[in-house]
């Protein structure tokens, strides 16, 4: 038995008429229509085109509700193994609704589903949502769209571990993938430099990130009668690292109880981190968690209290997210047990 | 100054009573190589035992922990011996003629400090993100003395590997090699005149340098305590430039990349065609701030004194090394000369995190070695050449990663040379 | 409290102190016990005023 797919395509691509049929509301046709004749040929009987639904652009954009609403109804329905929308091209309004009931259908009934158009059609914004195949900006290029799009989308009915982006034809929706190129990375090294030398096109393998940004805090008014906190990510642990901190990209954060602890010394204390030499945290733990120093400016009065527990991690590889979940978490354990101020070290 | 390097093809390792290289074959006594490894003092004081091991490609052999990779060559002739400065005396290398053992290499192992050390895999998923599972590796277990600091025992085990590179490299004397291939690098004027139309590139090669146990050294210098500077192409592949190096395994350089460095073989093998290379550019990765600003500023400083119109960064290691690399780019770009640079990624599990822990948006032309956190999970395989006591604690592994069934559940990271930041694998990312 | 201080500027840190080194970023081994001691307190001191110090941008607090 082959899988069973619903193709979402726009009155242009159903051969109704361009602009002057583009109010047309949305209708259900039994098989494929259009494109979806070139989908079927390339699975061979693997998967199967049973319904195509065709919905005019301009209907789209302006009853979007509804025409959601519709097809929504009739794919709950039939009730395919994928759903394929598209491809769009550089079609600005047909890559808005093919995205956008591509993701209704993923987000509300929990079925697979692909499109595909150009990089900077507007549909394209939503790449990080759901997968989309990059395509030439006008329909010449179906040729190359629909096998790939097929491809993938044997793949997605399968199961089947998805390739990176630059393999698998989709565009780049976030998420690193390894793969193996017909290159070794000095080889393209070189041939990327020539381009940029010679102001030739090159492609970067990896765009550089932008890190999000918070409103600094106002000032502490009154440090004296304040509670301060001490975390790390600099992997300092009681001796034995009780919690199994990893050395290197970090799954958890530790929190343990320093009240009554002057200092921290190096038959309690440690630390767990595998990317600096650990010879001089392990001497003198304090090195890195200062609680020496605010012991001291707690009995001087300098600050109100040291609070009771300390949180820690390991910097060490550690993706972003993890330490935002990590930070995300005890900020609130911190606020919720009345502390005023953080110092957070780092190695 | 030129160098020829004859390549002598090996394609098989025996141990036998006598050490010779006879048609394809290295036969090798372990009693000899350990003799010689032992005649020195810190190895004597510090190394309890050494044993040796062979481990072949497709072989269903697991070496681990393993601390450096070295390939035998030897100078036969010019000025100077191999690994100058630690095994030979100072002096310069890098012209007249070594001969190479290729298509071999000594592993170090044993364990050394506790969670630094990487897994090769001769056969299976992980040995197709290793170098050296294409290799034939005379592998040499090492033991610490008792109570030995682990700093001590980390120069007593390197010294020990280069000992017995330079022991097998001897036997490579005599031998004619299978090919032979010279290169050579120009006076700045000579290349200037030779080459008018060709742009000028360099290679700034940054060096481990974080501290004790991460370090890397250059005739012999620790490059903590250096100056960005200028070194021929050719020294390094006389082993001028070794791994001190326990960080991640992954992503070190281990003395095996520093003589057979891909960004120097690809930009020699463009050389005089596309364009003219004409030197390249070490740089150090300290810990203190002041150090990386300086060594920066320096590379930025060289590459435009040596009016350069392009440069490689290749970068080791990760985290605060990625600001190394940011800084470097940044400077280099601001002083005119375009550059490309290497590096690799901990985007996380799951891929979906930042992969660098700096960024500028100078640095738009990355090659990529890959995603060092993807999981890997590593079969079971018949024989372990060192011991599996530290699978769990090595970077990439976790409590649980070695499995009941021995198998093995860990990051890409815990395999030695996976994400290379020197370009020498296939492998990357998008 | 951090030694790669534009690793902080790059991630989005409000208040930052910059510190000795990575290994030791508040402590100096080369110090006496009483020096480095001495040290750690001036540093801890610093991130003490810059808690109670307003700031519109990011700013690092030279020691």
């Amino acid at each position: 038995m082959s899988y069973r797919v619903v193709h979402y395509i726009n009155q242009f691509f159903a051969q109704i008429g361009g602009e002057e049929m583009a109010h047309i509301a949305p209708e259900l046709r039994e098989g494929a229509v259009g494109p979806g004749m070139a989908l079927n040929m390339a699975w061979k009987g693997e998967a199967e085109i049973v319904n195509t639904i065709v919905c005019g652009d301009s209907h789209f954009a302006e009853h979007e509700k509804e025409a959601k609403a519709q097809i929504l109804a009739w794919v709950k329905e039939i009730n395919p193994d994928l759903f394929i929308a598209g491809p769009a091209f550089n079609a600005g309004r047909y890559g808005y609704a093919c995205a956008n009931v591509a993701l209704a259908v993923k987000e509300e009934l929990g079925i697979p589903v692909l499109t595909g158009m150009y990089e900077e059609n507007p549909g394209a914004d939503l790449k990080d949502k759901l997968l989309i195949v990059a395509t030439t900006n006008n329909a010449a290029g179906m040729r190359k769209a629909a096998p790939t799009m097929a491809k993938l989308a044997l793949k997605l009915l399968k199961g089947e571990k998805l390739g990176a982006s630059c393999e698998d034809g989709y565009m780049n929706n976030g998420v690193r993938v390894n793969f193996f190129e017909k290159e070794r990375g000095s080889e393209r090294a070189v041939k990327m430099l020539l381009n940029k030398l010679a102001d030739k096109p090159f492609t970067t393998e990896y765009p550089m990130p932008s890190f999000d940004r918070v409103a600094p805090n106002p000032a502490v008014k009154d440090l004296s009668h304040a509670v301060v906190a001490l975390c790390t990510s600099g992997g300092i642990v009681p001796k034995g690292n009780p919690d199994h901190i990893e050395s290197s990209s970090a799954s958890h954060y530790g929190e343990y109880c320093i009240a009554g602890v002057e200092s921290l010394t190096s038959d309690k204390y440690e630390t767990a981190h595998g990317g600096y030499d650990p010879v001089y945290a392990n001497e003198d733990p304090n090195r890195v968690l200062p609680v020496d120093v605010l012991r001291e400016f707690e009995r001087e009065g300098r600050i109100g209290k040291l609070y009771d527990y300390f949180y820690t991690t390991v910097g060490n590889g550690t993706a972003v997210a993890n330490a935002k979940k990590f930070a995300a978490e005890y900020a609130q354990k911190l606020k919720q047990a009345g502390v005023n101020a953080v110092i957070m070290t780092s190695t | 100054m030129k160098l020829e390097l004859g390549f002598i093809e090996i394609k098989d390792i025996q141990f036998s009573n006598e050490s010779k290289v006879e048609n394809g074959t290295l036969f090798i006594n372990a009693d000899a190589v350990k003799e010689f490894v032992y005649q020195d003092d810190d190895v004597k004081a510090c190394v309890k035992s050494v044993s040796f091991d062979i481990a072949k490609p497709g072989e269903s052999v697991r070496i681990t922990p393993v601390k450096d990779v070295i390939e035998p060559r030897v100078k036969v002739e010019g000025p100077g011996g191999e690994f100058p400065g630690v095994i030979a005396k100072v002096d310069t290398v890098g012209s007249g003629k070594t001969h190479v053992l290729r298509g071999m290499a000594i592993v170090t192992a044993g364990p050394i400090v506790g969670f630094q050390e990487g897994i090769i895999d001769m056969t299976g998923p992980g040995a197709d993100y290793t170098p050296f599972s294409k290799l034939n590796n005379l592998v040499m277990v090492c033991q610490p003395v008792e109570g030995v600091h682990q700093h001590e025992y980390e120069h007593a085990v390197r010294i020990a590997g280069l000992r017995a590179a330079t022991f097998v490299g001897e036997l490579g004397r005599n031998v004619t090699p299978d090919e032979s291939k010279t290169y050579e690098t120009l006076g700045i004027r000579e290349g200037l005149e030779k080459y008018p139309n060709l742009p000028r590139v360099g290679y700034v090669h940054m060096l481990q340098s974080q501290g004790l146990l991460h370090d890397t050294y250059v005739y012999g210098v620790d490059a903590k305590r250096t100056l960005t500077t200028i070194i021929y192409p050719t020294e390094t592949m006389d082993g001028a430039i070794i791994s001190g190096n326990c960080v991640s395994a992954c992503d070190k350089n281990t003395t095996y990349h520093h003589q057979n460095n891909p960004v120097v073989a690809d930009l020699f093998e463009q050389h005089g065609k596309t364009l003219n290379y004409v030197c390249n550019i070490i740089t150090n990765e300290n810990v203190y701030l002041a150090d990386k600003q300086r060594s920066s500023d320096w590379s930025a400083k060289l590459c435009r004194l040596l009016d350069l119109d392009g440069v490689i960064v290749s970068q080791e290691g990760f985290g605060n090394p990625d600001t190394d690399l940011i800084m470097n780019t940044k400077k280099i770009e601001q002083v005119g000369v375009k550059t490309t640079i290497i590096t690799d990624e901990y985007a996380g599990q799951d891929g979906k995190s930042q992969s660098l822990a700096d960024a500028d948006p100078l640095a738009d032309a990355v090659v990529t070695g890959g995603n060092a956190n993807m999981p890997i999970v590593l079969p079971k395989l018949d024989k372990v050449i060192g011991t599996l006591d530290y699978v769990d604690k090595i970077a990439g592994g976790h409590a649980g990663s070695l499995r009941p069934d021995g198998s093995i559940e860990a990051e890409l990271q815990v395999i030695t040379g996976a994400t290379n930041e020197m370009g020498f694998n296939r492998l990357s990312a998008r | 409290m951090c030694t790669v201080t534009p690793i902080s500027m790059t991630v989005g840190a409000n208040r930052i102190v910059p510190t000795i080194a990575i290994p030791h970023p508040l402590g100096n081994p080369a110090l006496t016990p009483e020096e480095e001691y001495a040290l750690r307190k001036k540093l801890v001191s610093r991130a003490l005023e810059a808690l109670t110090t307003e700031v519109k941008d990011q700013t690092i607090f030279e020691v």
